[in-house]
């Protein structure tokens, strides 16, 4: 990526969904966890990062719905520049990125729908929430999505906390399209679960970009299930881009290039 | 041959372990040392006087040889509706002071609020609170409502508004922040990542530190009147004003059942909400 490039403004430099420019991140002063990035993201299909823990992939996430505030750079998506929103402008980009997380973190005492509806909270006005009567298309909608996902009507008035790891990145991921998001950032959503809950959830993932069209980034750290995954992987070393391409051309000399010696392979 | 056969066990050189090192035994030691220097010297700063100490047995044996048989007529004259006026006092004052120890708490929580300058201000009215006895609270709130149950409402509420506001606020402060960057990142507004971020996290630790208080309440509320401030204390103060120590007798009797029974309430009540 040359820097005469990235230095457009990303309405001229390119027709993608997301524009990452010079994004840079120092928890630290002086000890830069992300350098320089820009990136832009397609509107569709799975696009999985990659990379030891500790390079940044994490923070690169939570800095595109500022769940972490970057250093400097900008971030557009839709047509605003998230890094410099503030307040109720920040609130209402939020509501079209939803957030799938390595810990599912869901309300554990709150019962699966009212998990699923709570993706509803930046739009349904709050006295709705307060009283629990959300508006119906909304009901409707998250019955829906617990099917959707493969969790069957009944588990609806379950709580949270009596369900399986598996079970709950569901219920996350049906929180997440519930906000109807022109986006989707998943933090290691497989991170905590079994192998074969893992190829599941990805399976899941997956399906639900192709069907629904919502495109998603996804942070990984198990190789094969990106290179099965996704259309596009993004290999990150030490706070910087090192792979960005097609997962059919990301060979052993990358993978000693991302992760660093060749004893693992 | 065994790589741990004794032989070469004995070659090596003996490995020991010791919990504390040289410097962490001797400050120990001291601690011990100066513990025991403190219990004589305010042993010998209490004055007891060792007549009053050696018929000690006899005169609590004469109190409640007074006591008995208690006066049951006094409990339908005065003590009963007293009583009552107890429960009422411990009841409004620990919901008086749920009111306004809850956004208190939420202002102290280092978490939910992230402004140093409310936090302590938070902070140094649950200290201010807590660090006077219902019992000073009473006397100045008689001395500005004059005696009766208000002022005994308005003490009980100003010392729990301190301890239900720490414990609630400390409960927030454990609360997983995991839901809570879930909400935020579907731009959820502050109030609803409250409501249904926080509340469901603490809402059991919330009722069980009311109920706690509530139930410490009944007992701090039955001596608040010993300085006025409604109740079965005012009953009390009278009998034993008067000497009449089968009434004290009867009075202590029902505090002490009242006691139980909400020790036992409370306890059902707080398996039941968890």
């Amino acid at each position: 990526m040359t820097h005469a490039a990235s230095a457009a403004t990303p309405a001229e430099g390119s027709a993608g969904l997301l524009a990452i420019r010079h994004l840079r991140k120092e928890y630290r002063a002086g000890q830069p966890v992300l350098k320089d990035i820009s990136l832009d993201i397609e509107g569709r299909g799975v696009t999985a990062i990659i990379g030891p823990s500790g390079t940044g992939k994490s923070t690169l996430i939570r800095c595109i719905n500022r769940l972490v505030d970057p250093t400097s750079g900008e971030i557009w998506f839709e047509g605003r520049d998230l890094a410099r929103l503030r307040g109720d402008a920040l609130r209402l980009a939020r509501r079209r990125i939803g957030m799938v997380f390595q810990e599912y973190n869901l309300v554990e005492r709150l019962s699966v729908i009212e998990n699923v509806l709570s993706g509803r909270l930046g739009y349904v006005p709050a006295w709705r929430a307060f009283l629990r009567r959300f508006p119906a298309d909304d009901v409707a909608r998250a019955f829906d999505l617990i099917d959707a996902v493969g969790l069957g009507e009944d588990f609806a008035t379950r709580r949270a906390d009596q369900l399986s790891g598996g079970q709950r990145q569901r219920v996350g991921i049906a929180r997440a399209i519930m906000q109807s998001p022109g986006l989707i950032l998943a933090d290691e959503p497989t991170s905590s679960l079994d192998p074969k809950t893992s190829v599941e959830i990805m399976e899941l993932m997956a399906q639900i970009s192709r069907e629904r069209s919502i495109p998603i980034v996804i942070n990984i750290h198990n190789v094969e299930l990106a290179r099965r995954y996704a259309q596009r992987i993004i290999g990150m070393s030490r706070g910087e881009v090192v792979y960005d391409g097609s997962p059919d051309g990301l060979g052993d000399s990358h993978l000693k290039e991302i992760y660093g010696g060749e004893d693992w392979l | 041959m065994n790589a741990l056969s004794p032989v070469t066990q004995a070659a090596k050189p003996p490995r020991v372990w010791h919990r504390f090192t040289p410097a962490e035994r001797i400050g120990r030691s001291m601690v011990y040392v100066l513990s025991a220097i403190a219990v004589v010297w305010s042993l010998r700063t209490i004055e007891v006087i060792p007549e009053f100490l050696y018929d000690a047995p006899e005169q609590t044996a004469d109190l409640f040889r007074r006591m008995w048989p208690f006066d049951w007529a006094f409990y339908p004259e005065q003590v009963h509706d007293a009583l009552i006026e107890t429960f009422h006092i411990a009841t409004l004052g620990t919901l008086l002071a749920l009111v306004l120890a809850l956004p208190l708490a939420f202002l102290a929580a280092r978490n939910f609020t992230r402004n140093p300058a409310l936090n302590w201000l938070a902070q140094f009215i649950f200290v201010s609170s807590r660090s006077v006895n219902s019992l000073i609270w009473a006397l100045l709130f008689v001395a500005i409502f004059g005696p009766g149950a208000l002022a005994g409402v308005m003490s009980i509420a100003f010392r729990s508004i301190g301890f239900i506001g720490k414990l609630f606020s400390e409960a927030l402060e454990e609360a997983q922040k995991g839901p809570v960057e879930a909400l935020t990142a579907t731009g959820a507004p502050r109030a609803m990542i409250l409501v249904k971020g926080y509340w469901p996290q603490v809402e059991p630790a919330f009722w069980s530190v009311a109920l706690l208080r509530w139930d410490i309440n009944i007992r701090e509320s039955a001596v608040l009147g010993l300085v006025g401030a409604g109740g079965i204390g005012v009953a009390l103060d009278a009998s034993l004003n008067n000497l009449y120590w089968d009434q004290v007798g009867l009075i202590l009797a029902v505090i002490f059942s009242v006691v139980v029974v909400t020790e036992i309430v409370t306890s059902w009540l707080r398996a039941r909400l968890i």
